[in-house]
């Protein structure tokens, strides 16, 4: 169920997330280790170009990277297939990225 | 292990596509026997409708294969000792493929898959050519080598899982054939080769989970075939061929 495109964005979304994802860690030991508080937090992320585009990137991998996956899983496990399968792949995609871009938003919009 | 009984405690499955059941058979036990051996005397001396496939009888034919104690094998090579657990075997129809009665499976889904993936010869020149000189050295010769083994027995197909829950999927066997006609220099289909095996059904469904490679009664390794159908496509897409 996964053609060479599919297969590929996969992979080139696992590659982005990859140095993201520490990136985050990263952020959050910092975060924490500093005691920051939410306000500081935010006082940092807000109307930063550098976070959104950090944060904003990592919500478009992970929406295709995850819906990609899932389509696997729900199409092997379940036999979900055709029209009912690109449904299911498409609201993954679309409910991730819904959800990420409105977190994203939240936090880098001033 | 109990093979010194005087007979093996044989389970048989009976039925076809819709419905069936194990058949329980009591055999006599040698000292030299073979899976095979032991359902040819069923079906010798216990119930001549047993209905099951076999040829050659030496692992060259692949027409033997089932589920032996749950897993594939080719039963013509199998010795009765390997399989036998607590003085029993179950004896079933290969996985992933459609019965047709008892033993003998239908193929035809195995090896319309073989044509799916491009595994046929595609000419390079004519009859009125010479004929090319391929050296056996050469990198693309040896990778191909590899694979041209496969007796087409089915037993990597009905031990892959990704064909248990993917229908479309070509699996390891017309995919390690068509990584093979991929090397070879004689071959002039790689473009149609590598489009076959870029579709839904393809090479890069495999989960690289390695049943093909661990079943492969000729110790075959289908599994290194599709990682290298999976490099090739990824150059060709980043190519823009695809």
């Amino acid at each position: 169920m996964l053609t060479v495109r599919l297969y590929m964005l996969q992979r080139i979304t696992a590659l982005l997330m990859a140095p993201l994802v520490l990136g985050h860690l990263a952020v959050m030991i910092y975060a924490v280790q500093g005691g920051l508080s939410a306000a500081e937090i935010l006082g940092r992320t807000q109307g930063s170009v550098a976070w959104f585009l950090f944060y904003g990137c990592f919500v478009v991998a992970v929406s295709v990277h995850a819906a990609i996956g899932l389509r696997v899983v729900v199409h092997e496990l379940m036999g979900l297939k055709g029209t009912l399968l690109e449904l299911f792949t498409w609201a993954t995609a679309a409910g991730l990225f819904l959800l990420g871009g409105r977190a994203v938003m939240a936090v880098t919009l001033s | 292990m109990s093979s010194d009984a005087d007979e093996l405690e044989v389970s048989v499955w009976r039925g076809d596509n819709a419905s069936g059941r194990f058949e329980d058979f009591r055999v006599p036990a040698q000292e030299n026997q073979t899976i095979l051996d032991v359902v040819s005397w069923i079906q010798q001396h216990r119930d001549p409708t047993l209905s099951y496939r076999y040829a050659c009888r030496v692992g060259m034919c692949g027409s033997c294969a089932m589920m032996v104690n749950g897993v594939p094998r080719w039963t013509c090579r199998t010795h009765v000792k390997v399989a036998l657990k607590d003085n029993r075997i179950s004896i079933g129809p290969l996985r992933n493929l459609p019965v047709i009665k008892d033993l003998a499976t239908d193929m035809d889904p195995f090896f319309d898959k073989w044509v799916a993936a491009e595994g046929m010869h595609h000419p390079s020149r004519t009859r009125d050519d010479a004929i090319e000189q391929i050296n056996p050295e050469d990198a693309s010769r040896q990778e191909a080598n590899k694979g041209i083994e496969c007796i087409n027995c089915s037993v990597c197909y009905a031990a892959c899982d990704t064909v248990a829950g993917n229908d479309d999927y070509l699996g390891p066997a017309a995919l390690q054939r068509a990584w093979t006609l991929y090397n070879d220099a004689k071959d002039a289909g790689k473009l149609n080769i590598l489009e076959a095996v870029s579709g839904k059904g393809g090479c890069h469904n495999c989960h690289s989970q390695g049943g093909c490679s661990h079943y492969c009664p000729n110790d075959l390794n289908p599994m290194a075939a599709i990682a290298g159908l999976k490099r090739a496509s990824a150059l060709s897409f980043f190519k823009g061929r695809k």
